[in-house]
């Protein structure tokens, strides 16, 4: 570049060409590895449908799952496998109510902590920590919801145990949406319920928690659909169970355990796809209402 | 205590939890692998002997952190043109349009399909497809866990990515580009440098994803306790060794499982940390 030279217009002529064809051909890849990121997402979907309905009935949501026997007696005779997932969508839920009831005020508490304190470092500390949990991952959180609970206060394994692994997951995710939310609320709202001699309580209560109300439920909506299909933690924890429970301190099943359990069994294999379409479903739905929600507010 | 008072203590309980949750679980990992790690010390991190027969018990966790390092290194490697190209596709290229949008949703949505899901496709979809091309007998092991692993991640690595890449200021790209510049070179000599930091932090927070995933990798992997000699090898990762064997563990194998969820612990922490690092030094 710093030579003056009279270049050859032959040559600039071929390396322009050139140029224009190496950036085009680079747009060609970028495009080319942009469809392809997205085509696993397809094909997963797509097969999740295909597969997956034929066995989606009214059984399907109201019956437990059907063991091994009954399983290969229906495929021999060329039936539908008989029964459904109703133990793992309850043991589902009861875990992820129980998980909400411990993390969510914890984690709104924390979260408006964090919003309130800023740039403290004590509240930098709480930031890292509530980061290093977030990452951690879920089969650790397992193995501590196992010796915790599983060992010392449900003495087997148990519905509350899965429910503490789930709650230690959720914890990151509800502060971290808390403190965001809060900090999009302008100042202004705030200052004036001080203003009037409104106590922090109820500023917290009747200002903060309203007006945030959708951003925190976003933030719990995504919290829920990133737990809800969690296996790992739960293999160590809730460990499934053929029946119908509600007890905590009993193991119930769960819909991604559920999935785990016909993988093995060669019999329920059929079983594999429904249940994968409807945590999919559940899943989605929940990202997607999140998402919805969110949008509105903005 | 006025009410004041009592809702600013409420909230300092709060964090308090925070704070004894976490060092309860370090405690926790810790004092569990102390059996381990006081009967074969150290050698515990590179041995690679895993023998669980009862009275010639022998631990040894480097079969699984060597699997689980490749595993992800792999995965990254993989994932990079893909999760690259998205970032650009939707950050650079086609910034605003309908089909970045719907291209940026579809890459989202990857991120909300459960683990185990994606171990059941890699099984039935994936795993004979690595047959078909001669990869690999069965078509379990190191490099089809990778594959699954770099789709997982794509997600993460991507949405942070793009949304750096967009944000690196007009005024730069126009310079160079009225220096006849083409795109390409635009890209690579001012976006890409400008936003180089939060793209590396993308990546590291994502190699911290698969270095953790467990359900997928376990269905895919193969479960073999040794060394993997190859990309096409059987492997174990250590996420996947605890989910394998943690059912029937005790005693001293419950403590080595333990200790290998200390190590997962540590690590993933680590990858973390570093990236939060980048992120905090240059945004």
């Amino acid at each position: 570049m710093s030579k003056v030279q009279k270049p050859d217009k032959g040559s600039l002529k071929g390396n322009d060409q050139r140029r224009a064809a190496k950036n085009k051909i680079f747009q060609a890849l970028v495009i080319l590895f942009a469809f392809i990121a997205t085509t696993p997402i397809l094909l997963i979907l797509f097969e999740l449908i295909r597969k997956g309905m034929k066995q989606v009935n009214f059984d399907f949501f109201t019956k437990v799952a059907p063991d091994s026997w009954e399983a290969m007696t229906a495929i021999s005779q060329g039936k539908v496998i008989p029964g459904g997932i109703l133990n793992g969508i309850t043991g589902t839920f009861i875990m992820v109510i129980v998980a909400s009831i411990i993390a969510i005020p914890i984690g709104i508490l924390i979260g408006i902590y964090l919003y309130e304190h800023g740039e403290q470092r004590y509240a930098g500390i709480l930031r890292d920590i509530s980061d290093i949990l977030q990452g951690a991952p879920s089969i650790v959180l397992g193995i501590i919801a196992y010796i915790w609970v599983v060992k010392y206060i449900t003495h087997g394994y148990s519905a509350l145990a899965g429910s503490a692994s789930l709650a230690i997951m959720m914890l990151p995710l509800i502060i971290r949406s808390t403190e965001e939310t809060f900090k999009m609320i302008p100042v202004s709202i705030i200052e004036a319920g001080l203003a009037l001699g409104v106590p922090y309580h109820k500023i917290i209560l009747r200002v903060l928690i309203p007006t945030g109300l959708s951003g925190l439920t976003t933030g719990i909506l995504l919290a829920l659909s990133r737990v809800i299909g969690e296996t790992a933690p739960l293999m160590l924890t809730a460990l499934g169970s053929p029946s119908v429970s509600f007890n905590l301190d009993k193991p119930v099943n769960a819909v991604p355990l559920l999935i785990w359990q016909f993988y093995n069994d060669p019999n329920m294999v059929n079983l594999i796809w429904s249940s994968s379409l409807f945590l999919v479903a559940l899943v989605l739905a929940l990202n997607l209402i999140a998402k919805q929600i969110a949008a509105k507010q903005k | 205590m006025n009410s004041e008072k009592i809702t600013k203590n409420i909230l300092f309980a709060a964090t308090i939890i925070l704070i004894l949750l976490a060092a309860g679980m370090v405690l926790t990992l810790v004092s569990g692998s102390v059996p381990v790690f006081k009967r074969f010390g150290f050698q515990f991190i590179y041995s690679s002997k895993w023998n669980p027969t009862a009275g010639r018990e022998q631990y040894g966790a480097l079969p699984f952190i060597v699997g689980t390092i490749v595993t992800s290194v792999l995965a990254i490697i993989i994932c990079l043109p893909l999760a690259f190209s998205t970032s650009l596709f939707i950050g650079e290229y086609y910034k605003g349009t309908l089909i970045a949008k719907i291209i940026g949703t579809m890459v989202d949505l990857l991120a909300g399909i459960p683990s185990i899901v994606y171990g059941l496709w890699g099984f039935y979809y994936l795993r004979p497809l690595i047959v078909t091309l001669g990869f690999n007998a069965q078509g379990f092991g190191i490099f089809t866990s990778s594959i699954i692993l770099a789709i997982m991640i794509i997600p993460y690595a991507s949405s942070m990515s793009t949304e750096i890449i967009s944000l690196v200021p007009n005024h730069l790209k126009e310079a160079a580009y009225s220096l006849g510049a083409t795109r390409m070179e635009v890209i690579f000599n001012v976006t890409v440098p400008a936003a180089r930091s939060g793209i590396v932090a993308s990546y590291i927070l994502a190699l911290g994803r698969a270095l953790g995933e467990t359900m997928a990798v376990t269905m895919l992997i193969g479960n073999s306790n040794l060394i993997p000699k190859g990309i096409f090898s059987l492997g174990n990762t250590m996420a996947s060794i605890i989910a394998n064997q943690f059912g029937e563990a005790e005693g001293l194998k419950l403590s080595a499982l333990i200790a290998i969820g200390l190590l997962l612990f540590v690590i993933t922490g680590l990858i973390n940390a570093i990236g939060k690092l980048i992120i905090k030094k240059f945004a």
